[in-house]
C-alpha cells in the first residue's frame, strides 16, 4: 500500500539529530511493549507480515507523529482485536471480561532464550530455478497494491541488475493476508542513485527484491 | 457502574497507562507471563547487543579464514561464535574497502539485524534517517560527522526482505598486532550500520 511507512526520498522531515548515549528504552512502557508485542507474536496468530501491514495501516498522521513503540503498540491492538483476544471494553476498563484463547501458547520467561535465539527463518525451497540470472537487467514492476508489498515507492518502474540470488522466501505479500507463504525466488538488485533520483554521482541503491516485482528488460 | 480500575484515578501518562491497561488484560487472560517480558527486556539490555556485532568484526579483522567465511556465508559465519535468532535469521556482511563504504537503512519499517546489534536506536526508526539515507546519503553522513572521500562509492542498502545487514568497517591505522578484543573496542554500532567510520586509536 501506498502508506505513511514507505519514506524513502520523502522530504521535509529536518535533521536526523542522533542522541548521545542514547537510553536503549527512553520510558518504561516502551520496554514493556517491546516485550508485550514479541510474546503476542509466539501465540501465533499473525505473521510478520501481518504485522507489518497493520502498522503501516496506521492512520498517516498518526504514524508519522508516533514514537516507534508506540506505532508497535497501536497495531498490537488492533491484531489481537481482530484475532478476537482483546476487545476495546478490555481496554479501557484494564481487565478482562473472557478467558483467553491460546494460553497454551503464551510465552512463559523459561522459554524466552530460546525463541529468540531460535528466530523464525524465511527461506523455503522451491521446485522452480530462478527465472532471473545475475547481471541481468530488470525493471521494477509499476504495483500499487492496496495490500502489503515490499517494494519501496521509490524504486518503482525503475531498471538495476541482479546482483545476487538469494533463494526463495515467504512471499510478504501472500502471507499478510492468510493466503499462504507462496515463497518466490528474492534478488538483490542493484540501481544507481542518479538514475533513481535524477541527480547525484557515486551512490548506488541495492533493495531484495521478489521474482514477482521484476521483470526482465 | 463501579470506577474500581486504577488506570483513570492516578497521574501517569497516556502511554504507561494504555501500555500497563493492556499488559494487565492479556496477563488476566493467560496470554502474557510478565515474566517472560522481563526477561525479553533482560536479554536486550544485556545479552544482545552492539557488542556482539564489534566481536564479530575483530575477528574478520584478525581471521582472514573467517573473514572468507563471513563473506560467502555470513549467516553460518555469525552462528558459528553464537549468534541466531530474531532478525539475524538471514545475514549478508558488507565489507567496506577502498573505494567502496556501505550504508544499512530500513525505508520500510525498522529491519535490523538485532543478533549482532541488538535494538535499533530511535534514529534508525524516525523519518528523517528513513527518508533521506537513500536519496541523500553523503548528507546523512555528514550529519554523523563521517565525510568521505568524493570518490568513494557509497552502497545503500534498503533492507526490503529478510536478509539483515552487517557492515564491516575497514580497520584503522595503527592497530598492527592488536588482538580481537581490543580492536573489538574500536567498532562502535554506527560504523556496523555504516554512519560511521571504526574509531582511530
Amino acid at each position: 500500500m501506498n502508506g505513511p511507512h514507505d519514506l524513502g526520498g520523502r522530504m521535509g522531515f529536518g535533521p536526523i539529530a542522533p542522541e548521545a548515549d542514547e537510553p536503549l528504552f527512553h520510558a518504561e512502557w516502551e520496554a514493556r511493549a517491546l516485550g508485550i508485542v514479541l510474546c503476542c507474536g509466539a501465540l501465533g496468530y499473525w505473521t510478520i507480515d501481518e504485522s507489518r501491514h497493520a502498522r503501516e495501516s496506521i492512520a498517516p498522521a498518526d504514524y508519522l507523529r508516533f514514537p516507534y513503540y508506540r506505532i508497535w503498540l497501536t497495531a498490537l491492538i488492533e491484531l489481537l482485536q481482530r484475532h478476537g483476544e482483546l476487545t476495546a471494553r478490555e481496554l479501557v476498563d484494564g481487565h478482562a471480561l473472557t478467558p483467553g484463547k491460546r494460553p497454551e501458547k503464551c510465552l512463559h520467561a523459561q522459554g524466552v532464550v530460546g525463541v529468540l535465539s531460535k528466530g523464525s527463518p524465511t527461506c523455503r525451497t522451491v521446485e522452480v530455478a530462478p527465472r532471473l540470472g545475475i547481471g541481468a537487467r530488470v525493471r521494477v514492476r509499476n504495483l500499487q497494491p492496496t495490500g502489503h508489498i515490499r517494494v519501496p515507492g521509490y524504486l518503482r518502474g525503475h531498471v538495476g541488475v541482479i546482483e545476487s540470488q538469494c533463494g526463495a522466501h515467504v512471499f510478504p505479500d501472500s502471507n499478510a493476508v492468510h493466503q499462504g507463504e507462496q515463497p518466490q525466488h528474492l534478488y538483490t538488485v542493484a540501481f544507481d542513485g542518479a538514475q533513481v533520483w535524477g541527480q547525484g554521482e557515486g551512490v548506488s541503491i541495492r533493495a531484495d527484491l521478489w521474482e514477482s516485482y521484476l521483470e526482465a528488460v | 457502574m463501579p470506577h474500581d480500575h486504577d488506570h483513570h484515578d492516578n497521574d501517569l501518562d497516556e502511554m504507561t497507562a494504555l501500555t500497563r491497561a493492556l499488559e494487565t488484560v492479556l496477563v488476566e487472560k493467560g496470554l502474557v507471563d510478565p515474566a517472560a517480558v522481563d526477561a525479553i527486556i533482560e536479554t536486550y539490555s544485556n545479552d544482545v547487543g552492539p557488542r556482539n556485532g564489534a566481536s564479530v568484526v575483530a575477528r574478520a579483522w584478525t581471521d582472514p579464514v573467517f573473514a572468507d567465511f563471513l563473506a560467502t556465508d555470513a549467516t553460518a559465519a555469525i552462528a558459528s561464535m553464537g549468534f541466531t535468532g530474531r532478525q539475524g535469521e538471514h545475514m549478508r556482511a558488507l565489507f567496506n574497502g577502498a573505494g567502496v563504504h556501505n550504508l544499512v537503512v530500513c525505508t520500510l519499517c525498522s529491519c535490523y539485524p538485532w543478533t549482532v546489534l541488538g535494538l535499533p536506536p530511535v534514529w534508525y526508526k524516525s523519518p528523517p534517517y528513513r527518508s533521506r539515507s537513500v536519496r541523500d546519503p553523503r548528507g546523512v553522513l555528514a550529519e554523523f560527522g563521517t565525510i568521505l572521500p568524493d570518490d568513494t562509492e557509497i552502497r545503500v542498502w534498503d533492507s526490503t526482505a529478510e536478509l539483515r545487514y552487517l557492515v564491516i568497517p575497514e580497520r584503522p591505522a595503527g592497530t598492527e598486532g592488536w588482538d580481537a578484543e581490543r580492536l573489538a573496542a574500536l567498532v562502535s554500532r554506527d560504523a556496523m550500520i555504516g554512519t560511521a567510520l571504526a574509531d582511530v586509536p
